[in-house]
């Protein structure tokens, strides 16, 4: 008969004095970045990571780890090996001189108020 | 016990000790993100049941709660299939993917019963068990097709759940009558349609049902007749409630 992996009824016996195998590259999944959406028509949003053997089964950890606390229309993962970053140590190509702030998106930031506003009033 | 009380109390039991079951995995799933999955899933099944006892509920049996904690097992009317000790997590999975199937496939039949409170439930958890079907099909696809080892495990596996799975259609003493009033198309008919969707899985899976002439389904489950496992479980499910049954937690 098949015995109950529980540990609050058989606790699983591990012999201490077995050498354990050391941790070799590809023991653990590969990495996927997972993608939220709330709406239809929403952005996604960045939230974190799942591990998984294929992007089918990213889908479905994604879906449990994400997108079952909170109203979800959609999810994307994407494999965290396909995205491309900038360096950390070139943060300064970021930098602006402080007379060209007239530059800076800060203006977006206000538009999407706006048109939040807007919407609203609409409904 | 009427006809559809009877109905009622298997499915809400097989989701409970299922549920139950498959919670015992929490904190010992092969990986994290699985653990999560497989448990949430478990919190599924017993949120079911829950929806299911709340029907017999308003057909006069005891709260949901009353009912869910304080039955022996004689009193049960689950599938022997639901009650078993998880084996390794090839069992597990397996048992997950037969029942899961037969499962969604019930409640889609219920859908469209002439009893309307238990189709309106069946329509509610649709979402719920398409998840737990997808996550069934896509662990057995891969698992069945993966390596020689997985392969062979996940073989072993469908041979042991095998007649215990065909012990889930075991016919009530009420099943022309839930026919005739179309409450429930039958089990008869639900086996056929979960043969027939069960199939090309295994088959993608690269895995082999067991020969039609191997077939003894292990039934008695729906008649209260259990294995040795189910009232250990029992116990240590009602352990909190039986403390304090008044408790709100």
């Amino acid at each position: 008969m098949i015995k109950s992996l529980d540990p609050r009824v058989t606790r699983d016996q591990i012999e201490l004095n077995n050498q354990i195998a050391p941790l070799q590259e590809l023991d653990q999944w590969e990495t996927y970045e997972v993608f939220h959406q709330k709406k239809r028509g929403d952005q996604h949003m960045h939230v974190g990571i799942v591990h998984a053997p294929n992007p089918e089964m990213a889908l479905l950890f994604g879906k449990e780890q994400y997108g079952r606390r909170g109203i979800t229309a959609n999810i994307w993962v994407v494999k965290t090996a396909n995205v491309f970053a900038s360096e950390y140590e070139d943060q300064d190509i970021f930098e602006t001189v402080p007379e060209k702030q007239y530059r800076e998106a800060g203006g977006y930031k206000v538009m999407e108020k706006i048109n939040k506003y807007k919407k609203e009033k609409k409904a | 016990m009427n006809h559809t009380k009877e109905l009622l109390y298997k499915i809400a039991d097989d989701l409970l000790i299922i549920g139950h079951r498959n919670s015992e995995w929490t904190g010992l799933g092969p990986i994290l993100e699985e653990d999560i999955a497989f448990s949430s899933m478990a919190q599924d099944k017993i949120g079911q049941s829950q929806a299911i006892f709340q029907l017999l509920h308003e057909l006069g049996e005891q709260e949901p709660d009353t009912v869910a904690f304080t039955r022996n097992a004689n009193q049960l009317h689950n599938a022997v299939f639901t009650e078993l000790p998880n084996g390794d997590y090839a069992f597990s999975t397996m048992r997950h993917f037969l029942y899961d199937v037969a499962d969604q496939l019930r409640f889609e039949m219920l859908a469209n019963s002439s009893y309307e409170p238990l189709a309106k439930v069946s329509r509610k958890v649709k979402g719920e068990l398409k998840y737990h079907v997808f996550h069934a099909n896509t662990w057995i696809t891969k698992l069945g097709a993966a390596t020689e080892e997985s392969h062979a495990r996940m073989q072993t596996a469908l041979n042991e759940c095998w007649n215990y799975a065909l012990g889930m259609f075991e016919e009530s003493e009420y099943e022309q009558q839930l026919i005739s009033e179309k409450i429930f198309e039958g089990e008869a008919e639900l086996k056929k349609r979960w043969l027939g969707a069960i199939s090309p899985v295994l088959t993608k899976a690269t895995l082999s049902i067991p020969d039609e002439s191997t077939w003894q389904p292990q039934t008695g489950g729906r008649k209260g007749i259990h294995t040795e496992h189910l009232q250990p479980l029992l116990d240590e499910m009602s352990e909190v409630f039986k403390i304090d049954p008044t408790a709100e937690w």
